[in-house]
């Protein structure tokens, strides 16, 4: 392809889905791009939107009762959009794949994990059954499982282990883009560790560009190049790892660093964002975090704030930079 | 379907196990078997009057009564007499029919055939029709098609057996004359009684396959597969179904069980000559050999039946046949 493009294009992606008690507005005009070999961490609350865009980047929504609108979806540089599903068979777990975020409830539970992984391998690379399981007993190999497991079913694996089998699956046929949505999230400390470095290996093995989806800033800290922060559908802050973790802009991304268990001092008392997350059937006039805003005055309430470029590649969705350049928020020492 | 070759090559590594677990279900048959077989006996000998009175008629004196009842292995009491019913059954004989003089086992094999013929087919019908039935109930639900599915099975359901046998007779038999209107002559006149029986069984089995599948369908892992890239039609045939399978094979193994012991309107209705006619006619005729020995034929067919059912399940779930070879 001549045209210069990047991995990811994403403009103006919203999703609702229509239910008998209203419409939930999961995701509301998000805009992303991600270039080649980039890791982005995509952060937010539980109910941020951020598993409904990732869905919505493979066409995974599910269609009744969700609906999906944007201007432009790419990957790769092929528009998603308007492919067939044929197509979007052949680009689905080749082109882009997904790490789900349960690995209890991720696999097949009546298939070995030698059968589900190769599965991907005998779609994409048309192998035939006894190479496409050779190649899953690789996979296995290459997250830390012994090939000879591969006859074995999920439900002889361990929490950890699952997950391991999953990024395999995600892994197996070399994706040019790789979402992870929570992929640590369902393991325990220990275990959340050994595979956040695996993830990281492989990454940097195969070259693949990244969405790491978690509400845990210490791992976007980890893993990512860059950064955004969702909140009620909507990217609040986006830019580099430096310049969101140092130059934090938006209250919202303020409000989620203060919530972090302070190491320091470990007796401190956690200061949670008050509130909770609006209702995504009704959210609010105006910004969406004006109600939890310690920052918010009448203005924030009249009109939803657009994303605008701060500095570099920094971009804040709030009203509080329209009208004063040099509201800047000081992060408490600690 | 991938499943198939490495799953045999699975059932090889832990074979062992699962002969040991059949043939464990199959030592457990045999109290069972005894138990059932005298629950039957007791009850038939309980119910009815003396059946020596029957035979012999009003006239004979009580010489003749007594000499009678030692000829049909009526004397002693009931403990006695299950004993040497048990015995004889361990030779493979069930006695006499008071009616037709004629060895009961004989008049059972002589129906069997049938019965497991028109059961058979009815249970292909039943899944010819319940399950992509079911399956698009549920991936369509709650739109016409799921309503539509759902309407037939209701009137499958409600519809009473000899009546749709009626009505299938006037159509097919009388006015297009494809098919005989009764009898057991060639295979073509199984056909009829075979649609009738199905159709009755197929609505709670397209409920149990619709129900089963909306739950699947829900399933994280279903997802994952989309997201491998595996087309929609492999995600719901072979990723979704295999899942749903237990509860279907269940109501399968229960619904099969029940032809098994004959559908007697069915059979009625077409003049079939099967296992539930030889029962109901028996019972007519207080017939004690052949309804008891009949019966007890019928319940070791359904606990074959069961192991089956059984044995099918650690196939289709691996983490059944886990339970099993434990």
């Amino acid at each position: 392809m001549a045209e210069e493009h990047d991995i990811l294009n994403i403009e103006d992606l919203k999703v609702r889905f229509e239910t008998e008690d209203g419409t939930v507005y999961a995701v509301n005009g998000v805009n992303l791009r991600l270039g080649y070999h980039k890791t982005l961490g995509l952060v937010g609350e539980t109910g941020a939107g951020k598993t409904t865009t990732a869905l919505a980047m493979l066409r995974l929504v599910p269609d009744p009762p969700g609906v999906v609108e944007c201007k432009r979806l790419e990957i790769d540089g092929q528009d998603v959009r308007g492919m067939s599903i044929t197509k979007l068979e052949q680009v689905r777990g080749k082109d882009i794949s997904m790490i789900f975020q349960d690995p209890m409830t991720a696999l097949n539970p009546v298939f070995t994990v030698g059968q589900q992984i190769a599965e991907s391998i005998e779609i994409h690379e048309h192998l035939g059954k006894a190479e496409a399981l050779e190649k899953a007993g690789d996979m296995l190999e290459m997250v830390g499982i012994p090939r000879a497991r591969a006859n074995e079913y999920p439900h002889q694996f361990s929490g950890g282990m699952k997950q391991r089998v999953v990024i395999a699956i995600a892994l197996a046929c070399n994706p040019k883009l790789l979402i992870a949505d929570e992929p640590t999230t369902a393991l325990d400390v220990t275990i959340q560790a050994q595979v956040l470095e695996l993830m990281n290996e492989l990454k940097e093995k195969y070259d693949t560009s990244m969405i790491m989806i978690t509400h845990d800033l210490g791992i976007v800290a980890e893993v990512c190049d860059e950064v955004a922060v969702m909140y009620a559908g909507r990217i609040v802050e986006q830019g580099s790892l430096e310049e969101v973790f140092g130059k934090t802009m938006h209250p919202y991304t303020e409000g989620l660093f203060n919530s972090l268990p302070n190491i320091k001092n470990r007796t401190a008392k956690l200061k949670p964002i008050h509130g909770l997350m609006p209702d995504p059937t009704k959210l609010p006039e105006g910004c969406p975090f004006a109600p939890r805003c310690n920052y918010a005055t009448e203005d924030c309430r009249k009109a939803v704030p657009e994303l605008h470029r701060a500095s570099g590649t920094h971009m804040v969705a709030c009203s509080a930079y329209e009208r004063d350049k040099n509201f800047m928020i000081d992060r408490r020492k600690r | 379907m991938q499943g198939a070759g490495s799953c045999a090559l699975h059932l090889l590594f832990d074979g062992a196990n699962m002969y040991k677990y059949i043939i464990k279900r199959l030592l457990m048959l045999i109290p069972v078997l005894l138990g059932v077989a005298f629950v039957i006996f007791a009850i038939m000998n309980v119910a009815e009057g003396d059946p020596v009175y029957q035979v012999a008629g009003p006239d004979a004196t009580e010489e003749q009564l007594e000499a009678l009842r030692e000829e049909m292995g009526l004397n002693g009491s009931l403990i006695q007499r299950y004993f040497r019913y048990i015995g004889n059954l361990l030779k493979g004989d069930l006695g006499t029919s008071y009616i037709s003089k004629m060895d009961v086992m004989k008049l059972y094999f002589q129906r069997l055939p049938n019965t497991l013929k028109l059961a058979s087919l009815a249970m292909l019908v039943a899944v010819l029709i319940s399950v992509p039935l079911g399956i698009i109930a549920a991936v369509n639900q709650n739109s016409w098609k799921d309503t539509l599915a759902m309407i037939l099975a209701l009137i499958g359901l409600s519809m009473p057996n000899f009546w749709l046998g009626l009505l299938l007779m006037l159509l097919f038999a009388l006015k297009l004359g494809w098919f005989p209107s009764g009898g057991s002559e060639g295979f073509i006149s199984v056909v009829l009684p075979a649609v009738t029986v199905g159709v009755g069984l197929a609505a709670l089995l397209t409920r149990t396959t619709r129900s089963s599948m909306l739950d699947v369908l829900r399933q994280d892992y279903l997802r994952t597969a989309r997201a491998k890239g595996v087309t929609e039609r492999k995600v719901i045939y072979y990723h979704a179904l295999r899942n749903a399978l237990i509860p279907i094979i269940t109501i399968f193994g229960v619904q099969f069980s029940n032809v098994l012991g004959g559908s007697v309107l069915a059979e009625t209705v077409f003049a079939w000559p099967g296992v539930g006619r030889l029962v109901v006619d028996a019972i007519d005729q207080r017939d004690i050999p052949t309804v008891t020995g009949a019966l007890i034929m019928t319940t070791m067919l359904v606990t074959v039946v069961n192991l089956i059912v059984d044995i099918v399940y650690a196939y289709v779930d691996p983490r059944i046949k886990a339970q099993y070879t434990k």
